[in-house]
């Protein structure tokens, strides 16, 4: 194994995703992208799987919804029963439109919490820990390629120039 | 250029046809009398289709069994006083029939039209990158819009004039004995309600004839003046539009039940036109796709109106449940019987239509991949047309024919009939003009656009 590390730099957005694709074409591997925003094809470019955080997103709407009725329910016409508008019909189902809102929260807020907590395990992001990203540059307006070199650091590096790296520079691995 | 199919043309007079026999049949076969409006609904109960009928109610007996029996409460004290008039009032009903059928299936249509020119003028002031390919396609279906409007004024004139019972406060009879129908004489009088109509039409009319004018003098100009000029257009005419529609909507829809109103009435009948008017411009684009034209419409595009069918399905449904809940909630007589009449008399049209207008679309539509399928596109917009159909069906039987219901030949008629002539005519309108509004400074945006 190679320690050894290309960083090519960009500054567009539309070079960086047209370099992806020579890139790969050329078959070399790219270890990681790092962008300063979401460039929108970038993900198919580089041919990352397809995000599966949708499936999950309805999973947890879903327990969401299941937590909400299980809690109104509880706390509305079992432990402590309700009058509901004039209703006391102390069953759940006749008194559901008033919970419909309640309902309709916590789906959404379950979806949304959970998915963004999975988002960041999935992204290995936790607070305090020390930033992967090589230049901080990609944190304001620069794109950066990472190549790991398998003793064709020429080529590689003529190609980049080619495709329109604005600076290309050889690290050595820091693990 | 597109060239209407001969097949399609037979397609659409046969609906017509159909539709038009279906309607005289149920015109022919209401009551004269109220002795032929009681020997029918006592014969209706004697045979099958009698048990058939009150098996929905017996239903919502079942499931909502407490509450029922409360709004019954309400309901028979409400009846009690008409019980003396009653057989004058089931004829009045099952006379009403064909006409609210009628009604029913010429507002349907007519509202698609209304939609489509709405999302139209909506693209058009927002200088929309990615629509301009559909333009042709919004423009055909609006084309409706003349006489879809004609007709449901027609029928709006003619119960003005007592050749049917529809708008209950357009009788001066029932007016001197209702105080509270009485109050509102000062906006529900046949003149100003004719008038208003009128000028909604022309409205409406007038932006949709400059704007088609301007989108088609824009396909051979060389500046862009015509485009600016649309844009000018469309967005003053959001502002009359939101304005009208919303006083159209109580007028030809929420004065058939003159003692209720909701405040967002307005807004509810524009999701539905809306969401149903997007729904026809995707299925109108498929077909003329699956057809070989339209080439430069990509899934994208179809992936973004699926996106607002799904999206305006649950702006809908907010609606429905905004102006349930509340009315639900503070149970007041005269606002709660609306509700109480569709619960018990239309418990399946009214929750089915729930079904079909929410739980359907939002599984079907959810998956993002499934938006570009077209298969999914057209399953689901053939159960959002059909389902706001049965909106519509709420929203104006209820009033006028009471528990005397049924989705009978008049009915299915109507709605072919209707059907028949939309397609007709908006087809007639795509063949008058390319298919690709090619002068369109946002044509290049919208040829490329993909997600």
């Amino acid at each position: 194994m190679s320690d050894q590390v290309v960083h090519a730099l960009y500054d567009d957005d539309d070079v960086l995703l047209s370099a992806v694709k020579t890139i790969r074409a050329e078959k070399h591997e790219i270890d990681e992208v790092y962008t300063p925003f979401p460039v929108h094809g970038l993900d198919k470019a580089l041919g990352l799987a397809d995000t599966r955080i949708a499936i999950m997103a309805f999973i947890y709407g879903c327990i969401g919804l299941a937590v909400a009725i299980t809690m109104m329910n509880f706390i509305m016409i079992e432990d402590w029963p309700q009058n509901i508008g004039g209703k006391p019909s102390f069953s759940y189902l006749e008194n559901m439109p008033a919970f419909v809102p309640i309902m309709f929260e916590m789906t959404v807020f379950f979806a949304a919490h959970l998915m963004v907590i999975t988002f960041y395990m999935r992204s290995k992001l936790w607070p305090f820990k020390k930033a992967e990203n090589p230049n901080p540059l990609t944190t304001d307006d620069k794109f950066l390629v990472a190549i790991t070199v398998h003793d064709n650091e020429k080529a590689l590096t003529s190609l980049l120039k080619k495709s329109g790296a604005i600076d290309i520079t050889v690290v050595e691995k820091s693990e | 250029m597109y060239t209407f199919p001969n097949k399609l043309r037979i397609f659409a007079i046969t609906l017509m046809v159909v539709g038009f026999l279906g309607l005289t049949y149920g015109f022919l076969t209401a009551p004269h009398s109220v002795e032929e409006a009681k020997a029918m609904v006592a014969d209706a109960h004697g045979d099958g289709h009698g048990n058939e009928h009150s098996a929905a109610p017996a239903e919502a007996h079942a499931t909502t069994d407490a509450h029922a029996t409360e709004d019954h409460a309400a309901a028979s004290q409400e009846s009690a006083h008409d019980d003396a008039s009653h057989d004058e009032h089931l004829y009045h009903q099952l006379s009403n029939k064909p006409w609210a059928a009628l009604y029913v299936a010429a507002f349907f249509f007519f509202m698609i039209s209304l939609g489509v020119l709405a999302f139209y003028a909506i693209q058009r002031a927002a200088q929309a990158g990615w629509s301009p390919v559909l333009y042709r396609v919004m423009e055909g279906i609006t084309a409706y819009l003349l006489p879809g409007g004609l007709i449901v004024i027609v029928i709006l004139a003619l119960s003005g004039f007592h050749f049917n019972h529809l708008f209950i406060w357009m009788d001066p009879e029932v007016v001197a004995h209702d105080p509270l129908i009485a109050g509102k004489t000062g906006f529900l009088n046949l003149p100003f309600f004719m008038i208003r109509a009128f000028i909604f039409l022309t409205g409406w009319s007038l932006y949709r004839y400059f704007s088609r004018k301007f989108s088609l003098a824009q396909d051979e100009a060389t500046d862009i003046s015509n485009h600016k000029k649309n844009f000018r257009i469309s967005a003053a005419f959001l502002v009359f539009y939101i304005v009208t529609e919303s006083i159209m909507s109580w007028d030809w829809v929420m004065s058939i039940d003159p003692h209720w109103f909701s405040t967002l009435f307005g807004w509810y009948v524009f999701a539905s036109m809306f969401v149903t008017g997007i729904t026809v411009i995707a299925l109108v684009t498929i077909y003329l796709k699956s057809k070989g034209y339209l080439e430069f419409v990509n899934d994208s595009h179809i992936h973004d109106l699926g996106k607002f069918m799904f999206g305006i399905s649950i702006f809908w449904t907010y609606l429905w449940f905004s102006q349930f809940m509340l009315i639900w909630y503070s149970n007041i007589p005269e606002e709660v019987t609306y509700f109480i009449t569709r619960i018990e008399d239309y418990n399946l049209p009214f929750f089915g239509m729930l079904v079909m207008n929410f739980i359907f679309p939002i599984l079907v539509l959810m998956n993002s991949d499934y938006k570009r399928i077209n298969y999914f596109i057209v399953m689901a917009g053939i159960v959002i047309v059909l389902g706001h159909y049965m909106d519509v069906f709420n929203m104006i039987m209820p009033s006028a024919v009471g528990d005397q219901w049924f989705i009978g030949v008049a009915e299915i008629g109507g709605f072919l009939f209707f059907l028949g002539l939309f397609l007709f005519i908006v087809f007639t309108e795509l063949t008058k003009a390319p298919l690709l509004a090619k002068g369109d400074p946002y044509m290049g945006e919208s040829e490329r656009f993909h997600y």
